[in-house]
């Protein structure tokens, strides 16, 4: 398989995260799709690390792995904290800290 | 000949050098690990445990004080290993008649060619079993700490005889303090800090005796410093304790800048930070000796601030605020010492910067006599018992000072030794009698405690006479053996040393004359006479409880004890060379690091000579208070018209010392305020009148053309933009409130995006 394909691959994983993020209300799908779209980096990191026979891109895609856990883990806390203060998650009602 | 020359001096070459090992000297590191570990085990949990932390303090302190007595005893083996595979070949050297000598003297001078020419150490050897002249290498355990510019960095231990006699004082003392302290400050309301700040002063001190190098010096020598500050200001609540501890740490800091230039000195002349090295290059002339004299000057700084000497001491007697046990520890076992300690360590340096050897004066030993007569005289008139304890401690640190300024290394640090034990007995003592009358007024509230306080009196009492230098107690030996080694006594044939320091021997045998007198004083005012104090009903004072007297007994034993280490030599008599000078023999270094010290002949005439005048200031002193005072009346303190009511020059003289010689006057009143006043003054002048007018005219100037300025310019053009440009933004930023920053999550995002696209399209092209 050429790197083409991976690249493909990872760009609508990419646009589908980036829907994802702008249409949905749900402070967890948002979340969810912001995954994607770091999953769709790592799928380029790894893709071209295999490419390039370059050791990096697959450790730079293990960090990313790591910090978008930790990410998702206060993500959620705050979507958990909201939850119970407004007893929901949508996420055009919070706009409390607007200018 | 029998007792004055009996042993001459023996220069040889060393013919083998031996590396002293052994686990107990190898993990000596642990020493101070264990109370720098119960200091973090006390700080955080100290205040659940059963008995407040203090269990955990103690408990380290005996472990490590078990160590240290293995140390000692691993390297006292060593020593005598070392030393038995060479009696053979120095019996020769038995048979010391004066031309023998003299024809040794002759060889001398061609050794020390021969040694300088190639590099290597003379060694001074003055035992007659000829065991000295085997080298004995300190064990040295380091690891590279880090590297940086081609400079590696070391951390490590270094462990001789010097590091093993103060890792078994401090050891003791603090043991001791520690035992002493759960019923002294029991109840205390940071009791637990307390014992957490003991362990790590403890910690400190012993680490600082350890270090291999002049950094680990440093960073232990301050660490010492700020134990120190925040023990003496335990009680912060009350101001002048918190003063006395912030005096403490300023007037260190002077003498710290002193210690830090001299080290960089001795780092970049040496290129080593090893103690060793240093030592090594300064005996080999591989350092000028102006750089030399330049280092010990500033280390001699260092010294006079840490270790109390004139004119830096006036911080000791303030130090006084503090805890009585924290007392005892600062002027027995650690801080003070640590000038003393120092100076002993880079002896190397000192002796050659100030080329000990062959003169009769130097700035060491003029610091050192000057002290320790200096604050004889001041312990005359503190009513304080603590503080006269601490005027004796900074005389008694001036004669230590003095041994070592003039040559006399042994016995400097055999007064170290002796003068801990003795003088944490003195101090542990006035504490358990305030323990009792909580107070530490002698005119006030002491008096006649010999009834009430039999054990305290005792031991009090013991330890004074070894203070006082009186036979056969500990001061005795001690302070004889520095006397002898100024070389100052000619009066029967000389006794030999490294040069002829009368200066020294003079002011050392006032010094004590005047200790005689000062602690007969103190003797008199607290135990005998009338009780004159206020129990406010609580009956007569009461002896203190058994964690406070065992401390003194033991003290006071060792008060009595700790001066036959050191016999000096021709003092027994037959074949009894096993006996005399143990101490010198394990402590003082046969080493490439250790210069070549020559030692005074002990002298008969001399010891007879110091008692005569110890006993004759101990006679004129009880004379005036326990025959002329006590007829005047039981609870008198001074006599009512005594010399200073009657002469004016007494008079003068004795509020010159009331005032301390005007010292703290001359740092706070003259000096701080002396600069602060005039600087003032002359700032305030040149400012009123020249920058003032200057200014002044520049501003009537600058407001009139100010006013045209104003009406012309800013009013109309200037504001006229600047208003423009404020309803521009205020207009724009109301667009930008409202229409984008919404609050609303999904918006940013989709700026975001847009903007990363449009920003990565534009790289795409552009790049």
């Amino acid at each position: 398989m050429s790197v083409a394909q991976y690249l493909l691959l990872s760009s609508v994983l990419f646009c589908i995260g980036i829907y994802g993020v702008l249409s949905r209300k749900n402070g967890v799908m948002v979340l969810m799709s912001i995954e994607l779209i770091l999953n769709a980096v790592n799928i380029n990191l790894v893709a071209f690390s295999a490419l390039t026979d370059n050791i990096a891109g697959e450790v730079f895609a293990l960090f990313v792995i790591a910090i978008a856990a930790a990410e998702v883990g206060v993500g959620l806390a705050i979507v958990l904290l909201i939850f119970r203060n407004k007893q929901s998650v949508d996420l055009s009602e919070i706009d409390q800290m607007k200018g | 000949m029998m007792m004055t020359n009996l042993l001459a001096l023996v220069e040889s070459l060393p013919s083998k050098t031996v590396q002293a090992s052994g686990w107990f000297l190898e993990t000596a590191w642990l020493i101070p690990a264990l109370p720098a570990l119960s200091f973090f085990i006390i700080l955080f949990f100290g205040k659940r445990m059963k008995y407040k932390g203090a269990e955990i303090g103690i408990t380290a302190l005996a472990i490590a004080f078990i160590l240290a007595i293995c140390c000692a005893g691993q390297w006292i083996s060593q020593v005598n290993n070392a030393g038995h595979g060479h009696d053979q070949e120095q019996h020769q050297d038995d048979d010391h008649g004066e031309e023998h000598q003299d024809s040794h003297e002759a060889l001398n001078s061609e050794n020390i060619e021969i040694a300088s020419s190639e590099n290597i150490t003379i060694y001074a050897a003055e035992e007659k079993e000829g065991h000295e002249s085997v080298a004995i290498d300190a064990v040295i355990q380091r690891f590279t700490w880090w590297e940086s510019g081609g400079r590696t960095f070391q951390v490590g231990i270094m462990v001789d005889g010097l590091t093993v006699m103060m890792l078994f004082v401090v050891t003791a003392i603090s043991l001791l303090v520690h035992i002493y302290s759960t019923d002294y400050v029991s109840g205390d309301r940071r009791y637990t800090h307390y014992f957490a700040f003991l362990s790590l002063f403890s910690a400190s001190m012993l680490f600082f005796v350890l270090s291999e190098n002049i950094l680990q010096t440093i960073v232990g020598w301050e660490l010492v410093g700020v134990c120190s500050f925040a023990l003496i200001g335990h009680w912060w609540e009350e101001k002048p304790n918190s003063d006395a501890a912030l005096k403490a740490f300023l007037t260190n800091r002077v003498g710290d800048m002193g210690l830090l230039v001299g080290m960089i000195i001795l780092f970049w002349s040496a290129g080593s930070w090893s103690i060793v090295d240093i030592n090594v290059a300064a005996i080999n002339n591989e350092i000028g000796q102006s750089t030399l004299l330049i280092a010990s000057l500033c280390l001699t700084a260092a010294v006079m601030s840490k270790s109390g000497q004139f004119i830096l001491h006036t911080w000791l007697p303030d130090a006084m605020a503090g805890p009585t046990p924290v007392s005892a520890l600062i002027h027995a076992a650690t801080m003070v010492v640590a000038g003393i300690y120092m100076v002993a360590r880079l002896y190397g340096v000192f002796f050659e910067g100030y080329d000990i050897a062959g003169s009769s004066f130097n700035v060491l030993a003029l610091v050192g006599s000057v002290t320790l007569v200096g604050a004889g005289l001041l312990a005359f008139v503190q009513d304080d018992i603590k503080k006269v304890l601490a005027y004796s401690t900074v005389s008694q640190l001036g004669y230590m000072v003095m041994a070592l300024g003039v040559g006399a290394w042994t016995a400097a640090v055999f007064h170290l030794f002796t003068h801990a034990f003795f003088k944490a007995g003195l101090f542990l003592g006035a504490g358990s009698v305030s323990h009792s009358v909580h107070s530490f007024d002698m005119k006030k509230s002491m008096g006649g405690m010999r009834k009430f306080m039999p054990t305290t009196y005792k031991t009090f009492l013991i330890c004074t006479i070894a203070l006082m230098g009186i036979p056969p107690l500990a001061g005795f030996w001690s302070k004889d053996e520095i006397l002898v080694g100024t070389g100052g006594w000619g009066l029967f044939g000389g006794t030999g040393g490294n040069g002829t320091y009368v200066f020294a021997l003079v002011m050392g045998i006032i010094g004590a004359a005047l200790t005689c007198a000062y602690m007969t004083r103190v003797i008199y005012l607290t135990f005998f006479g009338e009780f004159r104090g206020d129990m406010h009903g609580h009956g007569d004072p009461q002896e203190s409880g058994k964690r406070i007297t065992v401390p003194l007994i033991i003290l006071s034993v060792m008060a009595v004890a700790a001066g036959f280490l050191n016999l000096p030599v021709g003092f027994l008599t037959g074949n009894t060379t096993g006996w005399q000078e143990r101490f010198g023999h394990y402590v003082e270094p046969v080493a490439p690091y250790f210069p070549g010290i020559s030692h005074g002949t002990p002298s008969w005439s001399l010891a007879i000579f110091s008692t005569f005048v110890a006993l004759s200031g101990v006679a004129l002193a009880a004379h005036y208070f326990f025959v002329k005072v006590k007829a005047q009346s039981p609870a008198a303190t001074e006599l009512t018209n005594g010399l200073t009511s009657k002469n004016k020059l007494a008079k003068a003289g004795h509020t010159v010392l009331k005032q301390k010689y005007y010292l703290d006057h001359l740092y706070t009143d003259i000096i701080a305020n002396g600069t602060k006043g005039p600087v003032a003054d002359a700032a305030y002048w040149s400012n009123q009148k020249g920058i003032d007018e200057l200014v002044n005219q520049v501003g009537k100037q600058a407001t009139r053309s100010a006013t045209f300025v104003y009406e012309k310019i800013d009013q109309n053009l200037v504001d006229g933009v600047v208003n423009l440009s404020g309803k521009a933004s205020e207009g724009l930023g109301e667009t930008t409130r409202t229409i984008i920053q919404r609050g609303k999550v999904h918006q940013y995002a989709a700026i975001m995006f847009a903007a990363t696209t449009i920003l990565a399209g534009l790289f795409i092209v552009f790049v």
